[in-house]
């Protein structure tokens, strides 16, 4: 019965309908008012059956519980560590979750993560009120050394991963670097040179520049040329 | 009856928007309306210090106004004026009706305002600037925010005062009129001067359609920014 | 954005690489407007790469100082303004502020750029005070190069309205204002025992020392400004004031 209004993944600002009548269901990105749906970001469209959502353009991380995110430890306290994962609050990694390891208690908390040290972890609870918990136990869960932290826009994180991993693949392999992408936008790179992490860190500020053209993949791979010489971790 | 030398009554001055201006802050964008230059920055939504202003409830929106020094003939004292907060303030409520605070606990939303160049309806200005950072800012809102001023200069009724028509020997009334596109809703209203109840009537009316048409351009642009990321091939 | 280390900076350093792949003693792209605010006697917006900053210039009638009767003067504020940076706060200038007001002040003042005898009206009643406001847009490091720059730069271009000797009427402007030298300001900065120019945003938390150096067209020195915690030496200073001077000279020309 209802009117969809926009076409499908065109852009939508905030205000503007995109759909009218009770049949259609607001997904992310969007909500209702009467029978209108309407978009509070500016944003793709993504019209699926009846689910109309929006994909947002632009905005800070919005913690999910399960994400994978990097951080860099902004405090300690006597019963764990507070990590800055780029959201209006800070992060609370818990003592009991920072590692499998035994920690007494009165330790000396900063000997496992000190002060700007750079982590992966996983957020395990969000609460009501943006509160946000991390746990470091789990595999692929670390402390990071070295390299460089930049920042990508949190919407664009699904293409610098790419299909399956494809795009990651292709900037790991062509400039020979170890690359962890959180879902909160934040990049880790660390390559043999400084040259080679740049020419990672140019890419990924071109796929986040350009997220939704067609034929991104080419245009990176043409940007990045022919493989480093990679050497394989043991 | 009132005559205009280079637009009708009922036109706007001409106006110029973009988007993401200022790199640093999260959302940012310039306003240009006749010779009225306004600039906007969005800083949040960002932890609010000291602790004890936090709300657990909801979030904090921070508007604050200001003009350069340069921006009128006769130079303005850099620095806070009681003129710039009211305006910070009735700013702050225009932009507040399109946000859901609750969204936000403990946080803050900054809005910088800043007049880069004056003739009239800066605060107006201002607001369409406003409105299009938090949007540039990816911050969550009900609808975007137009604003124009209308009024009676002289005996005829009109749209988009500049400072000539402001300061007309033989009377002005002056109205700024903030608006949300979808609804036509006011989140905005001032005014001073001399006006019967049904010219208010006329000039809202008026105010309406040109918001309509701010609208369109504010639109644009921030469609204009991000498409230039998303081409088509 | 980039979480560096200062060791990491350093070891880029060593190698004369910076972490945006310019030179040491590299700027980056200068971009220079005129006439951006048009209520102002004159304006400029500089941009050093991502930083950006608008200055403009406004005359007013005043009072001569007792002591210099037949002379007007300049007046420079600045306003790092906190849309230009989020750990910018609102309120009266604050000592970093300040300092950047007063260099740039320092270097058009001791050079005599400004003829102030031509700025004189009548003398020990009126002269002319030629009020300088430097406000931040974008902060990506090095505002006060930027600053300095936009500062003369809109001085060039201002115009001195027209004073009929009670009232001055800005909508009228007759001649430009008596500029006879171009001080041009260049900030080096020590990292370790390395020298480098145009600071952005990430290095310019590692700085151990800075000197600020104003550098008139004849490769003299009008005023110098030392910042930073650690203390130079003797060569140091030689080696960044033969950086600035180089520097300055194609920086002149973008004026």
């Amino acid at each position: 019965m209802g009117k969809i209004l926009v076409e499908d993944k065109s852009i939508a600002v905030p205000g503007e309908i995109l759909a009218e009548g009770m049949d259609f269901l607001p997904a992310g990105g969007v909500f209702r008012e009467n029978d209108k749906i309407i978009a509070s970001q500016i944003g793709i469209v993504n019209i699926d059956n009846r689910l109309v959502k929006l994909i947002p353009l632009n905005g800070r991380y919005n913690p999910k519980r399960g994400d994978m995110v990097i951080g860099d430890v902004v405090n300690i306290t006597f019963n764990g560590w507070v990590i800055d994962i780029g959201c209006t609050n800070f992060a609370v990694l818990p003592v009991r979750d920072a590692t499998s390891d035994f920690i007494d208690k009165g330790e000396d908390l900063s000997r496992y993560y000190g002060f700007k040290d750079i982590v992966v972890a996983k957020i395990s609870n969000v609460s009501k009120t943006n509160m946000i918990d991390l746990t470091m136990k789990g595999p692929g869960l670390m402390k990071i050394k070295g390299g460089m932290l930049i920042d990508a826009t949190p919407s664009r994180v699904p293409r610098i991963i790419g299909k399956q991993g494809s795009m990651i693949s292709l900037l790991k392999e062509r400039t020979g670097c170890k690359i962890i992408v959180g879902q909160n936008g934040k990049v880790w790179i660390k390559g043999e040179s400084f040259e080679s992490e740049k020419k990672a860190v140019d890419a990924i500020k071109m796929i986040n520049n350009l997220a939704h053209t067609t034929g991104l993949t080419d245009k990176i791979s043409e940007f990045l040329g022919g493989s480093e010489n990679v050497q394989k971790e043991g | 009856m009132y005559k205009r030398k280079d637009r009708r009554l009922d036109e706007p001055r001409e106006m110029d928007a973009k988007v993401g201006i200022i790199k640093r802050a999260d959302g940012s964008a310039m306003f240009k309306m006749g010779n009225t230059i306004a600039l906007a920055a969005v800083y949040g939504p960002r932890n609010l210090y000291p602790k004890f202003m936090q709300n657990p409830e909801k979030g904090i929106l921070r508007v604050n106004y200001n003009m350069f020094s340069f921006s009128v003939s006769e130079r303005i004292r850099p620095g806070p004026s009681r003129r710039s907060k009211e305006i910070s303030l009735v700013s702050e409520n225009a932009l507040l009706s399109c946000l859901n605070l609750e969204e936000f606990p403990n946080s803050v939303i900054d809005v910088y305002i800043e007049i880069l160049q004056a003739d009239a309806g800066t605060r107006c200005a201002g607001i369409c600037a406003a409105s299009m950072a938090l949007a540039d800012a990816g911050i969550p809102m009900r609808d975007l925010v137009s604003a124009v001023s209308v009024g009676k200069v002289g005996d005829a009724i009109v749209v988009d005062l500049d400072k000539s028509e402001e300061d007309y020997e033989e009377g002005s009334t002056d109205m700024p009129v903030a608006m949300m596109p979808r609804n036509g809703k006011i989140s905005l209203l001032q005014m001073d001067g001399n006006m019967s109840k049904e010219d208010i009537k006329k000039a809202l009316d008026l105010a309406r359609n040109t918001c309509n048409k701010i609208y369109e351009l504010q639109k644009k642009t921030l469609k204009e920014k991000y498409m230039g990321e998303v081409e088509n091939e | 954005m980039n979480n560096i280390s200062k060791e990491y900076l350093l070891s880029l350093l060593q190698k004369g690489l910076r972490l945006d792949g310019r030179k040491l003693d590299e700027y980056r792209e200068v971009e220079l407007e005129l006439n951006v605010s048009k209520n102002a006697e004159g304006s400029a917006r500089v941009k050093l790469g991502n930083t950006e900053v608008i200055v403009g210039v406004k005359l007013e009638v005043g009072t001569p100082f007792p002591d210099m009767p037949d002379e007007g003067s300049i007046i420079v504020n600045a306003e790092l303004l906190p849309l230009s940076n989020p750990d910018f706060e609102s309120g009266p200038p604050n000592s970093q502020s300040i300092e950047l007001a007063r260099v740039v002040d320092r270097g058009i003042r001791e050079s005599k750029a400004l003829d102030f005898k031509k700025l004189c009206i009548v003398e020990g009643e009126k002269v002319w005070l030629v009020l300088i406001d430097i406000y931040s847009i974008n902060d990506e490091g090095n505002l006060q190069d930027a600053a300095s720059l936009a500062a003369m730069a809109a001085l060039i271009q201002a115009k001195i309205p027209k004073y009929d000797g009670n009232k001055v009427d800005y909508n009228e402007h007759s001649e430009k204002l008596p500029l006879v030298r171009k001080p041009v300001e260049c900030t080096v900065i020590k990292i370790g025992e390395n020298f480098i120019v145009d600071p952005i945003k990430e290095e310019e938390v590692f700085i151990d020392s800075r000197l600020t150096v104003a550098v008139i067209e004849d490769g003299n020195i009008c005023a110098m400004q030392k910042g930073g915690e650690k203390a130079l030496s003797i060569e140091d200073v030689e080696k960044m004031i033969e950086i600035a001077i180089e520097k300055t000279k194609e920086l002149r020309k973008k004026l």
